[in-house]
């Protein structure tokens, strides 16, 4: 009955190692990235950070960072989805046999099959809000139909090529507009944009914070914190601008970032879903539609899926009944390295993207080690175990 | 005096906090010993600490029992020593029988394999030492909250207890239940077990305790022997609150305006059993500036009502009308009945009321995040300011609004569930149980938020167990029986005997 309530009264002025000590869960995700970029960085001899490597990476995990948005609005609200993965294969399929056999034009066949994804989520969303079917389960009966409806839809065999126009979803970069070319110089001026962008964000966040004297970061680590991250975005823009500039899902999958990160941390649906996760019953006696929360989270991760799905099948240039297979398994790992809890309420769409990139370094860079596909797989899962094992220790230390 | 137990110069901190502060504890054989203080005093963590959970060396000081130190490793090592503790959340397993609870880690087998017989024997003299008759092989899930803690006593009573220890074992319990328990309390102490209460209903203790020790931030305040003299409810409470709490209840001034709320013939059937009727043409209004209190036993329907009202939040095939100010609303969503100006402050904070793992402000605006935002996006400072602002009304001791609620204490997470109630702006709060599990300064303090409530001309239903405090709140109080509201009687005219006699009768 006694509890005791802790005195977390910050001191008057945190030291840098205080502080980080404190906050090792915000920021330990991001850390282990730079530090497994660095790792990979040095024993592939430089090949890693090579523009045309970052743009491949990139290129390789977009579809699994738009994935990880919608899973992480999915598990925050208590729930999982395993069909992502089947679903990704079967609009892509849908969208190769419209775009080849149809002929129909990119333009219509990119908003039916987000139509498509949209209905797919909200057949699954309303068994699970409305009948309170697990999702878990009935994600998984999800996950083998569309699995079967992709290789139906397209008789077993891979169709391709695509229209030029639906290949620029995922292969397309955008043009320099001042016309140098290499390097791109539309490119660097974005990336030098988006890191004043950061910086005039953070400023403004932190004045308001010191404003109202709550918690801040000691000033000269937010200073090196925000400034390495600038320093970074330009750096990468750079890279990319003397390969072939910004890819087009670049641009796409750092929009959807922002808004869904606004979602979750400004607007009331974002609140909502959190209280949703944390609390089914006291969000519902306090006037929250659960149901119809969770209903459109499904239907949100269903039209992510469908957009990753056109996204892949562009990539490849090709549907095949394969396409998919297993992805679900990275963006839910994504979101949980990211920090999201298994039992809801907990996670950031930052910690989401993060943890995807995680993922995606790490393929790659084993990739280019040549390290094999057994051994890959027993490193991701000990990474994935060792990323919640730390969750956890913090949370327990914290208590 | 033979002293069963003897805990001397016990400290215990933790980061930031000592919970314990050279605290004497003795018990003598043979004795109820009940254990008061108010929230956060420091009883639960002298118990953790007597029961193993926090073991030997991440303490000072030292226990001896039965004549013997102790240095407990953990839950077993007391267990084994014949001290048994029996927490508010009860550790039963729902899902399995009577007789597999009670054996859970202890089986009686026969080279390796469960001796079932044997089990069931044993348990069914168990269960008849305790007075509960039931089969040995219900399902724990099937028994009501009064006969699970019954069987966990029955549990204890199986590992040769010598010392029990009971934290609230009353709190979710109805009257009679309660004084079953108390019953056999008495009944165990002729037999030779000693035990320890923790409660905070002072009736309850007079009525069985021996001796009563009061604990206050985290040291012994005193040891009070009630055999010699009858100790006082107002010297207990001194001690605990560390002052004289001349009133337990604040004076209130009534001023009654018009009829605020009528609901008229409201009938509610049971969510899975569609043949059984849970509220019968249930009649009730609330006037402005008014506090109507609900009396009835636990089961009499008074939480289904109130739920069934908020929202169809409980039940099937609802009828009635509810009329405010003399106009039909809309009650059949919360969404609807929150807007329609009516509030409901659940009897489960933990699990109704408040999202844990999420901080003071985020709490309190979660049922009118219309009113911090626009267009759907939240203005933080709007917020941050309307969580402060109930912060500073309400008296919610926080080291900030951004703490997690799951820090705070009872009586400050009951402070935040109404401040986000009141944020919300109704005209009728119901009140179920709002002082249930938090000490008495705590009480004392949401007193004074519902009078402030009632001076504001808002209407407010008070449904609670405990009659004195009906008592002391309401201006009128409907007496509920079987889903029925049989009578009301204005404060005046109400005394425990008659809100009795009309429950009995029906």
């Amino acid at each position: 009955m006694s509890e005791v309530v802790k005195s977390s009264a910050p001191t008057a002025r945190p030291s840098v190692g205080q502080y980080l000590a404190g906050h090792l869960r915000d920021y330990g995700m991001l850390l282990a990235l730079v530090v497994i970029m660095a790792f990979f960085q040095l024993v592939t001899d430089g090949t890693l950070m090579r523009p045309v490597n970052i743009t491949n990476l990139i290129l390789q995990n977009s579809y699994i960072i738009i994935m990880a948005l919608g899973m992480l609005l999915v598990i925050v609200s208590g729930h999982i989805d395993l069909s992502v993965g089947s679903v990704v294969g079967f609009v892509g399929a849908v969208a190769a046999v419209m775009l080849v056999q149809y002929q129909l034009p990119t333009f219509v066949v990119i908003p039916i099959c987000l139509v498509i994804g949209m209905l797919i989520g909200a057949a699954q969303g309303y068994w699970i809000a409305y009948w309170r079917i697990p999702s878990f389960i009935v994600t998984l009966a999800g996950m083998l139909v569309f699995r079967g409806l992709s290789l139906w839809v397209l008789q077993g065999q891979s169709v391709g090529p695509f229209p030029k126009s639906f290949q620029l979803l995922s292969t397309g970069f955008v043009p320099d507009l001042f016309g140098v070319g290499r390097p791109n110089v539309t490119a660097v001026v974005l990336g030098v944009a988006a890191a004043g962008a950061m910086l005039f964000m953070a400023m403004r966040s932190r004045a308001r914070h010191q404003k109202y004297g709550m918690d801040n970061e000691p000033f000269g680590f937010f200073v090196a914190r925000n400034g390495i991250i600038a320093v970074a975005i330009v750096y990468f823009a750079w890279l990319l601008a003397t390969y072939r500039g910004l890819p087009n899902v670049l641009i796409t999958m750092a929009v959807l970032t922002l808004i869904y990160a606004f979602l979750t941390r400004s607007t009331t649906i974002g609140r909502r879903i959190y209280a949703l996760g944390g609390n089914e019953k006291a969000a519902k006696l306090s006037g929250i539609n659960t149901e119809r929360l969770t209903f459109l989270a499904f239907v949100n991760m269903g039209m992510l899926a469908a957009l990753a799905g056109m996204i892949f099948a562009a990539r490849l240039n090709t549907a095949t009944p394969k396409a998919g297979v297993a992805f679900e398994l990275d963006v839910i790992a994504a979101v949980f390295i990211g920090g999201a809890s298994m039992s809801g309420g907990v996670g950031k769409i930052m910690g989401a993207v993060v943890g995807a990139f995680i993922m995606g370094v790490m393929n790659n860079g084993m990739s280019i080690l040549g390290i094999g596909i057994d051994y890959q797989q027993v490193i991701k899962g000990l990474v994935l175990l060792a990323a919640v094992i730390f969750d956890v220790y913090n949370k327990n230390k914290q208590s | 005096m033979d002293t069963i137990l003897e805990m001397r110069g016990i400290s215990k901190s933790f980061p930031g906090v000592k919970a314990l502060d050279n605290v004497t504890f003795e018990v003598a054989r043979g004795q109820i010993h009940a254990l008061v203080g108010e929230n956060g005093a420091g009883k639960s963590t002298l118990m953790k600490i007597l029961s193993g959970v926090y073991p030997h060396g991440t303490y000072e000081g030292e226990i001896v029992f039965d004549g013997v130190p102790l240095a407990l490793g953990g839950i077993a090592d007391s267990e084994r020593s014949g001290i048994i503790i029996i927490h508010q959340e009860l550790a039963l397993v729902p899902l399995l029988s009577i007789a597999e609870n009670i054996y859970l880690g202890n089986e009686i087998t026969r080279r390796g394999v469960i001796d079932w017989p044997e089990t069931f024997q044993r348990t069914e003299a168990l269960l008849r030492k305790v007075g509960l008759n039931e089969s040995p092989a219900a399902l724990v899930d099937s028994l009501g909250v009064g006969k699970q803690q019954l069987v966990e006593i029955a549990k204890a009573l199986s590992k040769h207890v010598k010392l029990l220890i009971l934290d609230e074992p009353t709190a979710a319990l109805q009257e009679n239940d309660s004084q079953k328990l108390l019953d056999l309390l008495l009944e165990l102490k002729a037999q030779g077990i000693t035990s320890i209460l923790i409660s905070h209903k002072l009736n309850e203790i007079s009525r069985v305790a021996d001796t009563i020790t009061v604990l206050r931030d985290g040291t012994t305040v005193s040891t009070l022997d009630c055999r010699r003299e009858k100790v006082s409810e107002a010297r207990v409470i001194r001690d605990m609150v560390g002052r004289d709490m001349a009133h337990r209840y604040p004076e209130r001034t009534p001023r009654i305006g018009n009829t605020l709320l009528e609901v008229s013939d409201w009938n509610v059937w049971h969510p899975l059993h569609s043949e059984r009727q849970v509220i019968r043409d249930a009649n009730l209004t609330v006037s402005a500036g008014e506090v109507v209190g609900i009396a009835g036993l636990m089961g009499s329907g008074r939480t289904e009502f109130a739920m069934s009202l908020f929202g169809r939040s409980y039940g099937r095939d609802i009828s009635g009308t509810v009329r405010l100010n003399g106009r039909e609303i809309d009650v059949s969503s919360v969404r609807k009945a929150v807007d329609n100006g009516l509030a409901y402050v659940t009897e489960d904070r933990k699990a109704l009321g408040l999202v844990l793992e999420e901080d003071v402000m985020r709490n309190i605006t979660l049922a009118n995040l219309a009113g911090v935002s626009a267009r759907g996006v939240i203005d933080d400072t709007a917020e941050r300011n309307a969580a402060e602002e109930y912060r500073r009304t309400m008296g919610i001791r926080t080291p900030s609004v951004f703490q997690k609620v799951m820090n705070l204490s009872g009586g400050n997470q009951q402070k935040v569930v109404l401040s986000k109630w009141l944020f919300a702006g109704p005209q009728v709060l119901i009140l179920d149980e709002p002082t249930r599990g938090i000490d008495v300064g705590a009480k004392f303090e949401i007193y004074g938020i519902i009078n402030r409530l009632a001076d504001q001309g808002r209407g407010v239903i008070l449904i609670s167990s405990e009659m004195p405090e009906l008592l002391g709140m309401c201006d009128r109080i409907y007496v509920m029986a079987e889903g029925a509201l049989v009578g009301q009687l204005p404060a005046a005219e109400a005394s425990q005997e008659k809100i009795m006699s009309m429950i009995v009768r029906g």
